[in-house]
């Protein structure tokens, strides 16, 4: 991060793609040419202000002026100054739309309001890891409407858009952590699909390694249902926190309790409620959130012994020591060696989050 | 508004303002000069609401964390400044209610073709307003003002009611601009030849051809999308293999032509205004008129440059590159013109000159930053940033807005026939332009670093701009406010006008001010509208008069060939 | 009130700014030199006006294009189930209307009022029977779940034909027949009171009234008659099983003579239109063969796995109704205006010097006429 920083300049991110490069130097080379034109015409207007200014002792003409040549000049050197600005931006925009081949290909799935990508594989993560000076290829899709991803470092973008795949390249050039931006407006929560440093340029071994441990899911089940909880998207709206609604209610202190649905009727947050709303998720709408955004659907995408990790996960969330470890939205080794549900230590599971 | 007295060439009679009284008198007014002062106050009032709300959004934004609007808040009041902004202030704006006082005036017109239709295009235009206000504070819209799809169709706001707002502010705009090209086509008096006529006419009838070919796409755009809402008819919804990106096709193809209709007459106010204040004839009038009507043109075939990142294909995405790069040249040419027209001249630099010399300053930097955005590599980076939204601020607030106000304090004294404080007046326009700097230009660096639009919350990078940028816009909203209390005060206290307080040689200047009922005590003497020479200066009560006529009266009954 | 009224009627006829000369012209507005100009300003206007219509009507045309180019298979699938007759009598009745109307113009150019008003009469008669056909067609299509994409459900039934006359038939017509039995009132009473001008409006508006029975009989009997030559086809070429409930012979035999041939595609879920009206024996029938073309398909028609039910055939009628029905709509504003210059012409408004109104309106018909030309082959021919 400050290796990123100290790479910026006053007008741009780090260069951390080989986009950049190309993109940087045209961009500065058509504010010189803007500068240069920028500063004829006020400078010629401010000139002509004073001079021609109405004074005592002075007496303008007023009669008309015409002069073909110089309109013809003044309209000839801009168009030959554009066509070259068109020329040379075609030139970097087809490099941008010509996938090199040999890429890594991540498919990017964006949603209402997060981002997740799937590795070759098989790794799914909510951040965008990749290899240092490797070609990669993104296929993304829009679950629900339209998005576009965005890394300003990479002077990268494309929408999103619902209904097709968009196809886009860039190859990084400098190791770091760089934002993730959503750049098309896409609902409420628009603004906090901003990922702090949710793209991480690793060296080679070091996304080798990565790419290892994230396809690698937890042992301990409660543990598998927060990597779960962190990775399928349910984070995007559930919260952790007790009484903090992003979109969905939070999932703090949930399990066990007797709710209204939106049709006034009690309903138990049991094992077998959990199992609908991940699958069935507008079967019952809990009282006051019928007009949020809808939930997606997770039939075919979890498993049975997921849910059951999921399961395991909400149960745990009545926890004092469990929710305040996962408070902050994350859960580190250290915290799972101190809740006891840390893989080399599963045997040691509270009695109370097992059962 | 009350006139009293009377100047040598009118009696209170006559005067448009006070020759009838009573409420109704103004509602059901045919007089086109009633209609376009209507309009200036309805676009102003929009103006001021929709200027409070960016006051609103700067606000919020002065930390990267939340102040104090929550992220739906901050998306209901930047959708409604867009909205309100763009359909009920800046498309109406000039062509409505500057167009509308002007246009049969400067043509020597008695009135416009279709005064019914005209006041029928107001009140539409009320109508459109109290429909798309209600329905957007009823529950609050969330769509951004470009209502894209499938957000649009499946977010809970009430934008069935806002499409159809949108829908009737249409016909209001179509109305105006039929009207127009009918008049200009048809009303023309004897001796007023095409290229006689004065170039914010050429500008109105540029405009109006695209008011005309555009808006109507937009109707069925909106109309196709209020359907696809309440019966999923699917065309822009990937679930009925519709798609999103045949909405965006569709509403460009409308707004981008939108962006000349805001444009152009701001162009057309500058073109009289550089001319008249430098008391010297227009620099190539024909390139300035035909380039008018090229941008009109051009301005067609350009849309795709809304949509680079959207997923067109390749070589469609270069065409429109290269088509966009077209229809920067013809505004170029405007603007090496206007200079020439001071070149020479004597310029007096009184408060509307002293707006469009900032109009000149902010368009350059708004034409000139749209070479990024045309050309197709750094488009990528700075597409859906604020640079973009610096760009186009620079455009159409640094373009028409300040054009606009140029236009009003430059024919105020025509409207209304009271004169207004110079100093305050320039106090205006340079607070202002500072204030308008202030705020935009460091959005030019958020945006190149990444910042992206329509975000209510930020990363901290991003803070110190942002707070420059929002101390900027309290500036410029301080001088909007120091220019409304300009125009109050002269309504007030203002000194009585002289019919040409500029000496400006278009036909508006040869009526009394405010003018009569009927424009024109006989048919009106049409000279070259920029020539001068027989102009001459009486001093501050009387203002300019003729001293030799140019020209004799033309007889009604028997046209004369155009010839000067 | 009255005095602002009285001022504004000042400000409108006065004319005391050297424009007496307009004095022995009541039609020449006080802005205006000559009746020329204000002729010309409003052909201007008015051709002005239909650009902004054809630019109207052109998105829908482009998003007709786009989708047909990207969806083939479903347009060639779709379009059967629009019934070409209808379309082409209909067709039929626009094109008279324009001859009338044009006829009409003329009449008003040569100042003979009783041609007008007929030529008038007729042109509104027309509409309002191309109005009881279209609703004909609409309800038919809506009975047999042919709806928007959101809502579409179909049968997969082309040529199908429910018994009896739909309940949406009767939701359609109340308006028309409440006109029926207002202006037949209203012509009555301007009889016996021997008003001559005012029966003049009331009878051809009753007649307008009653052409959309008119329209609505013949889209009836046209479609009695195609369902009784499919029966017959279908008797000819299968042994019909008899219907349990409301669907007709035909329905059920273009089913069985597909059956067969479609029987592979079970994995295609049935359709959830109308099933309160099935049986379970016909349920089952359909999830086997819920997708064939007519009984007379040709050997390329597409098959039920190549059009996507879900949504494919949905957009085609979601861009069938937005066209058609904005097309109605054009014709009912163009009845009001026609209406309008009904009323004027009893009057005796217009002239050699002053037809304009008529003029512009007859422009406004044509136009809208050549909308349904292009919407009739596009919609109905193009297979």
């Amino acid at each position: 991060m400050l290796l990123a920083d100290k790479n910026a300049t006053f007008w741009f991110p780090p260069a951390a793609s080989t986009f950049a490069e190309e993109i940087d130097w045209f961009f500065l080379m058509i504010l010189y040419i803007s500068i240069f034109f920028f500063v004829l015409v006020v400078g010629a207007m401010v000139w002509f202000a004073i001079k021609f200014r109405r004074r005592p002792g002075y007496e303008g003409d007023s009669t008309a002026l015409h002069n073909n040549a110089l309109e013809i000049t003044w309209t000839v050197i801009p168009t030959l100054i554009v066509c070259w600005i068109f020329a040379q931006g075609v030139y970097g925009y087809v490099d941008m739309m010509r996938v090199p081949p040999d890429t890594l290909d991540i498919n990017v799935t964006a949603r209402k309001w997060d981002w997740s990508f799937q590795y070759p594989n098989g790794a799914i993560s909510d951040k965008l890891h990749l290899p240092n000076n490797q070609a990669i290829r993104l296929r993304m899709r829009s679950e629900d409407v339209l998005h576009a991803f965005y890394v300003p470092a990479f002077r990268a973008k494309s929408d999103v858009v619902p209904g097709r795949v968009t196809v886009m390249w860039f190859k990084p050039i400098l190791e770091g952590e760089y934002d993730l931006f959503c750049a098309e407006y896409c609902g409420d929560q628009h603004s906090e699909m901003i990922k702090r440093h949710g793209v991480v340029v690793h060296d080679t071994a070091g996304y080798e390694q990565w790419l290892v441990e994230a396809a690698k899911p937890p042992l301990n089940p409660i543990a598998h249902g927060f990597w779960l909880y962190e990775r399928q998207g349910c984070k995007s709206c559930h919260s952790t926190v007790e009484g903090k609604t992003v979109v969905g209610p939070s999932f703090a202190r949930s399990f066990g309790q007797t709710f209204k649905n939106s049709k006034g009727e009690d309903v138990k947050f049991d094992e077998q409620y959990v199992r609908q709303s991940v699958l069935e998720p507008q079967a019952q709408f809990r009282e006051g959130f019928q007009k949020v955004s809808q939930m997606p659907s997770f039939q075919g995408k979890l498993k049975e012994d997921e849910i059951t990790a999921i399961t395991a996960f909400l149960q745990s969330m009545k926890d004092d020591a469990f929710l305040q470890a996962v408070a902050d939205g994350e859960l580190s080794e250290a915290d799972k060696q101190g809740l006891g549900i840390a893989d080399d230590a599963k045997a040691e599971t509270p009695a109370a989050v097992t059962n | 508004m009350s006139a009293h007295g009377s100047n040598h060439s009118q009696t209170d009679s006559d005067n448009f303002l006070i020759n009838s009284k009573g409420f109704l008198s103004w509602a059901l007014t045919l007089d086109h000069k009633r209609i376009g002062l209507m309009y200036l106050v309805g676009v102003m009032s929009a103006f001021c609401l929709a200027g409070v709300l960016a006051l609103i959004l700067r606000t919020e934004l002065l930390t990267p964390d939340k102040l104090f609007l929550t992220n739906q808040q901050y998306n209901q009041v930047f959708t409604l400044h867009g909205a309100i902004m763009v359909f009920l202030f800046i498309i109406p704006s000039v062509p409505a209610a500057l167009g509308n006082f002007l246009v049969p005036v400067m043509l020597g017109a008695k009135d416009v073709a279709f005064p019914r239709l005209n006041l029928s295009s107001f009140y539409l235009w009320v109508v459109g307003a109290i429909f798309f206000l209600s329905a957007m504070l009823y529950t609050g819209l969330d769509t951004g003002w470009t209502f894209y799809t499938p957000y649009s169709t499946t977010t809970q706001g009430p934008v069935v009611a806002a499409t159809m707002g949108v829908f009737v502010l249409g016909f209001s705009s179509i109305f105006t601009g039929l009207n127009f090209i009918v008049t200009i086509n048809t009303m023309r008096p004897p001796g007023m030849a095409w290229f006689k006529m004065p170039l914010f006419l050429w500008a109105t009838y540029a405009t109006s051809i695209i008011q005309v070919l555009a808006t109507p796409v937009l109707g069925i755009t909106v109309l196709l999308l209020a359907a696809e809402r309440m019966l999923h008819i699917g065309i822009f919804d990937p679930a009925y293999n519709g798609d999103p990106v045949t909405y965006q096709h569709f509403f460009w193809f409308y707004s981008h032509p939108a962006v000349y209709i805001m444009i152009l007459p701001g162009m057309g106010i500058i073109s009289e205004l550089m001319s008249v204040h430098s008391h010297k004839s227009i620099f190539g009038y024909r390139f300035i008129a035909y380039s008018s009507i090229a941008i009109a043109l051009f301005g067609f075939l350009v849309w795709g440059h809304h949509m680079f990142t959207s997923g067109m294909a390749e070589v469609t995405t270069i065409i429109f590159s290269a088509l966009t790069f077209s229809v920067s040249i013809p505004s170029a040419i405007k603007v090496f013109n206007w200079l020439a027209t001071m070149y020479k001249g004597t310029v007096q630099l009184n408060t509307p000159m002293c707006y469009s010399l900032s109009f000149i300053f902010l368009f350059t930097i708004g034409g000139l930053t749209g070479l990024w955005l045309g050309a197709l590599s750094t488009d990528r980076p700075l597409h859906d940033t604020y640079f973009v939204v610096a760009h186009f601020h620079y455009v159409m607030v640094g373009g028409t807005l300040v054009g606009f106000l140029g236009g009003v304090f430059h024919w105020w004294p025509k409207m209304t026939g009271k004169m207004f404080s110079e100093l305050w007046g320039k106090i205006s326009c340079l607070l202002i332009f500072l204030g308008f700097n202030i705020t935009f230009l460091p959005q030019f660096v958020l945006g190149s670093r990444g910042m992206p639009r329509r975000y209510a919350r930020y990363v901290e990078e991003f803070q110190e701009l942002h707070q420059w940028s929002t101390y900027g816009s309290y500036l410029l909203g301080i001088g909007l406010f120091v220019a409304l209390g300009v125009v109050i005060h002269s309504l007030m206290r203002g000194k009585k006008a002289p019919p040409n307080p500029w000496g400006g040689a278009t036909l508006e200047w040869q009526c009394s001010s405010p003018p009569p009922f009927y424009n024109f005590m006989s048919p009106p003497t049409v000279n070259d509208p920029y020539d001068y020479t027989p102009l001459e200066y009486h001093g501050p009560e009387q203002g300019w008069e003729y001293v030799h006529p140019a020209q004799q009266p033309v007889p009604q009954t028997h046209p004369v060939p155009a010839k000067s | 009130m009255s005095h602002d009224t009285a001022t504004i009627e000042d400000l409108h006829g006065h004319d005391s700014h050297g424009h007496g000369e307009h004095g022995h012209m009541p039609f020449l507005a006080h802005h205006f030199d000559d009746p020329e100009q204000q002729f010309d300003s409003g052909k201007l206007g008015m051709w002005l006006f239909l650009v902004t219509e054809v630019l109207f009507f052109s998105g829908m045309f482009c998003a007709y294009s786009i989708y047909r180019s990207l969806h083939p298979e479903v347009w060639t699938f779709a379009s059967q189930f629009l019934n070409e007759t209808l379309g082409a009598f209909n067709t039929g009745v626009l094109l008279f209307s324009s001859l009338s109307m044009a006829w009409g113009v003329r009449c008003a150019q040569l100042r003979q009022r009783t041609g007008l008003v007929v030529c008038l009469a007729i042109t509104l008669g027309c509409a309002a029977m191309f109005l009881g056909i279209k609703a004909i067609e609409y309800t038919h299509k809506w009975d047999m779940g042919l709806l928007p994409a959101g809502s579409y459900e179909s049968q997969f039934l082309p040529g199908a034909h429910h018994e009896g006359l739909s309940p949406w038939l009767y939701v359609l017509s109340f308006v028309p027949a409440a006109c029926v039995v207002g202006f037949g009132g209203w012509y009555l009473w301007t009889l016996a009171k021997g008003q001559k001008r005012l029966s003049e409006v009331a009878g051809p508006l009753l007649v307008t009234a009653l052409c959309y029975f008119v329209g609505v009989f013949i889209g009836i009997a046209f479609q009695n008659a195609e369902a009784s030559a499919h029966a017959k086809h279908g008797a000819d070429t299968h042994a019909a099983d008899k219907p349990a409930d409301g669907h007709s012979t035909a329905d059920h035999s273009a089913i069985e003579s597909h059956s067969s041939a479609l029987a592979s595609d079970e994995s295609h879920e049935a359709p959830h239109g109308d099933t309160s009206k099935e049986t379970s024996s016909e349920k089952s029938h359909a999830s086997q063969t819920s997708l064939v073309g007519p009984a007379h398909r040709a050997p390329g028609d597409p098959t039920e796995a190549q059009v996507d039910q879900a949504g494919g055939a949905g957009l085609f009628f979601s861009i069938y109704y937005c066209m058609t029905g904005v097309h109605a709509v054009h014709i009912l504003g163009g009845m009001l205006v026609l209406a309008w210059l009904l009323v004027r012409a009893t009057k005796d408004h217009f002239n050699e010097q002053y037809f304009g109104p008529v003029d512009y309106v007859g422009l406004y018909w044509h136009l809208v006429d050549l909308i349904w030309i292009y919407l009739f082959p596009l919609l109905y021919l193009i297979k």
